[in-house]
């Protein structure tokens, strides 16, 4: 029975709206809301990812109907395969950490509810967009999570935060104004929207090539933006910085990677199909970010905007892996991806601390912080050395795993640019602990204090699961990574995996 | 033909004006434009020569009015859009509003304090 | 427009206080008869957000009809949103989410589906709610430079 599938959705947007429905009565509950709506998704994905297979449900009592020849998808469908089921579970754990950490981050000031209301927002669009079994659903939700995103950046409704949202906005729905374009492309020339029945489409050859191509360049401008990959990237290093800590790592850690790098996947692997063009074109995306991102990062002094740049380098890391289109390539791009998560939103929720500690988020003043905030310096260490790529932490055995499949699928090129990368990546985080943690401290700080438990102890909580995730990592990869990486590509390439895909939607039981 | 053709030249219009304008309202009207031009192509797409509204009227036979009417998936899709091209507009209103009260100018070069 | 001003003079004044009721009205009967004819929950809404603009803009900011609504849309708008999530969360007990259950009339008439009228209705308060609040963000906040953003911006 895979009703509970809405849920996902149902739940965290019933918390916002009961935010914005208390925020005049009982405005100091509102963060209590959304860490209860949070774990209660971590319930449920964890239940779900127990559970495994594909499931899939239709809202309302729609479902398969015969038309025609055939027995065609009608109505909305929700569908959980092994990649959704990964980064649902993804959204759960770091929602969960971003909202125990804005308990105390955030003053109880009259905005506060209205941001826990966008907050939920956020992540039901996000959990949306994971289920959604058909094209303009999950447009929709992608559309939900963008704009709550938008919100979001320009909470602190300084000059430079809203301006950083305008960039974001702008940007965002030209991307967004791209993707429904080409879904109206492929909705003219086949008729269909829902996933598994455009899949069957397109391999039978009913779009012609040209629309075919323009519809799947306009997927990858639009997702691509969401993804900051380069050149597309310009607005994640304002909108980043600018947003309150805890959305920063909601941004950074889950935001770039379900609207971009999952519908990326969901699009190409399994409705267009991945040829050539599309992976030649993902590849030279990713290299362009790997390496700008980390290029631009060194010559920034503030802390978040440092993040920020590596955030694009790390996806484009993902956009190299995707782009082999390997069964591997696909496991180490998904992989890298829930790392990433896993540290960049660690790092974000301490370099949020650090700012609380010192004052600043510029490095040049910050220093050996060590003393008077230990726990928040472990965590920045930590987080550091993840995605540094130092053993025995995640960064380091998902960046060998992109390596390795990068070099059996014979791209020797780009796994040099990779290594090369991933060195600078080390060589700007260990200015960054340097800089922020050990060395002096300056005299101004003498009094500086810890921040409280309930900021420190959700980011030891994300290292401490990168460090499992890095001990652990064969079980990950063969349970739920490999379940994910198999839901769009069969191991041995034996069978398309949009068959499997189409397949399971057309078993499902309905009436 | 002409028609789609059109389409595509408000899409360039919109397009212009979000990306070539400083003024931000004028930013604002591309980006409406922009999103008007695709709700307008994808109700376009639905079009049936000759098809009649699809709204069933009593006495009407089901199988005769599914065959004589215009799609109406894409009128839904497009009302949803537009609802998200409302909400948009008016966060992105809000927000030029409150850069001018902020820089006191409705330039876009001149209030450019980010750094790439 | 400045928000301290009396709005217009009395004659619209009094006109708009009746033609808000008709205005009203008609956007109930809009969302009401969604199910069978064009309009629904979100055109509903519309044109009673349109209708209290109106009433803003004659009476100025602090007085006459919309002004009890100022402190009262987040709550509404909620309450749409809520209405609308718990008719779909009850389609749960009889099969699935978002499944019409509730018992149908003769077709072409407003038993036919009441379910669709209820989420018509809670859509209805959603979208008007949402979109008034959206407006008084836009003009009755602007002139507080330091004021925290009450509302947000609409959807």
């Amino acid at each position: 029975m895979a009703a509970y599938l809405p849920l996902f959705v149902a739940l965290p947007l019933a918390a916002g709206f009961a935010c914005l429905l208390i925020k005049g009565v009982a405005p100091r509950a509102t963060p209590w809301l959304s860490v209860a709506s949070m774990l209660g998704l971590l319930a449920l994905a964890v239940g779900a990812v127990a559970r495994g297979g594909v499931e899939v449900t239709f809202a309302g009592d729609w479902g398969l109907r015969p038309f025609g020849d055939g027995v065609w998808v009608s109505g909305v469908a929700l569908v959980l395969d092994g990649l959704s089921r990964l980064f649902l579970l993804l959204v759960a754990v770091v929602g969960t950490a971003s909202a125990i950490y804005a308990l105390r981050y955030l003053a109880p000031e009259p905005g506060r509810p209205l941001f826990h209301v966008l907050f939920n927002l956020l992540v039901a669009g996000m959990n949306g967009a994971l289920l959604a079994g058909d094209l303009f659903t999950l447009y929709v939700f992608v559309e939900v999570a963008s704009i709550a995103s938008y919100g979001l950046v320009a909470y602190r409704t300084g000059g430079t935060e809203v301006e950083a949202a305008f960039k974001y906005l702008v940007l965002g729905t030209l991307a967004s104004t791209g993707i429904l374009l080409g879904i109206t492309v492929l909705y003219a020339a086949t008729g269909f929207l829902n996933l598994a029945d455009l899949a069957a489409a397109i391999a039978a050859g009913a779009v012609p090539p040209v629309a075919l191509a323009f519809a799947s360049g306009l997927f990858v401008l639009g997702f691509a933006t969401k993804t900051a990959a380069m050149p597309f990237h310009a607005w994640l290093p304002d909108a980043h910085p600018s947003a309150p800590a805890p959305i920063s790592a909601m941004l950074s850690g889950l935001l770039i990677k379900t609207l971009g790098i999952y519908a990326l996947v969901r699009v190409f692997y399994v409705v267009v199909g991945m040829d050539e063009q599309v992976r030649l074109i993902l590849t030279a995306l990713g290299c362009l970010s790997m390496w700008g991102g980390v290029l631009l990062a060194q010559a920034q002094d503030d802390l978040k905007r440092i993040l920020a740049f590596h955030s694009v380098s790390q996806m484009g890391y993902v956009l190299i892996a995707l782009g082999l289109g390997t069964w591997l390539g696909v496991a180490a791009a998904l992989f890298h991806a829930v790392n990433h998560a896993l540290f960049k939103s660690a790092l974000f929720l301490s370099s949020g601390s650090l700012e609380r500690v010192t004052g600043t988020r510029k490095l040049s003043e910050m220093g050996g912080v060590f003393r008077r905030a230990p726990a928040t310096s472990v965590g920045l260490v930590g987080a550091c050395l993840s995605i540094s790529g130092i053993p025995p932490f995640n960064g380091f055995w998902s960046k060998l795993l992109i390596l390795i499949a990068l070099v059996s699928g014979g791209q020797y090129l780009v796994a040099l640019l990779a290594a090369g990368a991933a060195l600078m990546t080390l060589v700007t985080f260990v200015k960054v602990q340097r800089k922020a943690v050990f060395g002096a401290l300056p005299a101004r700080l003498a009094g500086a204090r810890e921040v409280p438990a309930t900021m420190y102890l959700p980011v030891l909580a994300l290292v401490v699961l990168c460090l499992l995730s890095g001990l652990l990592w064969p079980a990950g990869v063969d349970g739920v990574i490999g379940a994910a990486a198999s839901a769009v590509r069969s191991p041995a390439g034996e069978r398309p995996a949009a068959e499997l895909y189409i397949e399971s939607i057309h078993r499902s039981p309905s009436r | 033909m002409t028609f789609y053709a059109l389409t595509l030249a408000l899409l360039g219009v919109g397009l212009y004006g979000l990306l070539a304008k400083r003024n931000m309202l004028k930013k604002v009207l591309g980006l409406v434009i922009l999103d008007y031009a695709v709700n307008l192509l994808l109700v376009a797409v639905g079009y049936r020569a000759g098809g009649g509204a699809p709204i069933l009227l009593p006495g009407e036979d089901p199988a005769a009015f599914a065959a004589g009417s215009v799609d109406p998936l894409p009128q839904a899709l497009v009302l949803t859009s537009i609802v998200i091209g409302l909400g948009a507009t008016m966060l992105l209103v809000a927000m030029v509003l409150r850069l001018h009260q902020r820089y006191g100018t409705l330039d876009v070069d001149r209030m450019d304090r980010l750094k790439g | 427009m400045p928000s301290d001003r009396d709005g217009l003079s009395v004659i619209v004044q009094v006109v708009t206080r009746w033609i808000l009721v008709l205005i009203v009205v008609y956007g109930f009967g809009v969302a009401f008869f969604g199910h069978l004819t064009p309009g629904g929950g979100f055109a509903g809404g519309v044109v009673i957000a349109c209708g209290f603009v109106l009433a803003t803009l004659a009476f100025g900011g602090r007085s006459g009809p919309a002004a009890a609504f100022h402190r009262r849309v987040a709550s509404l708008e909620a309450a749409g949103a809520l209405t609308y999530l718990g008719m779909a969360a009850i389609g749960w007990t009889v099969g699935h989410f978002m499944q019409a259950w509730t018992p149908r009339g003769a077709d072409f008439t407003l038993a036919s589906a009441p379910f669709l009228v209820v989420l018509n209705l809670a859509i209805l308060l959603k979208v008007g709610a949402g979109l008034f609040a959206g407006f008084m963000v836009l003009v009755l906040f602007d002139r507080a430079p330091a004021a925290p953003r009450d509302g947000k911006g609409g959807g």
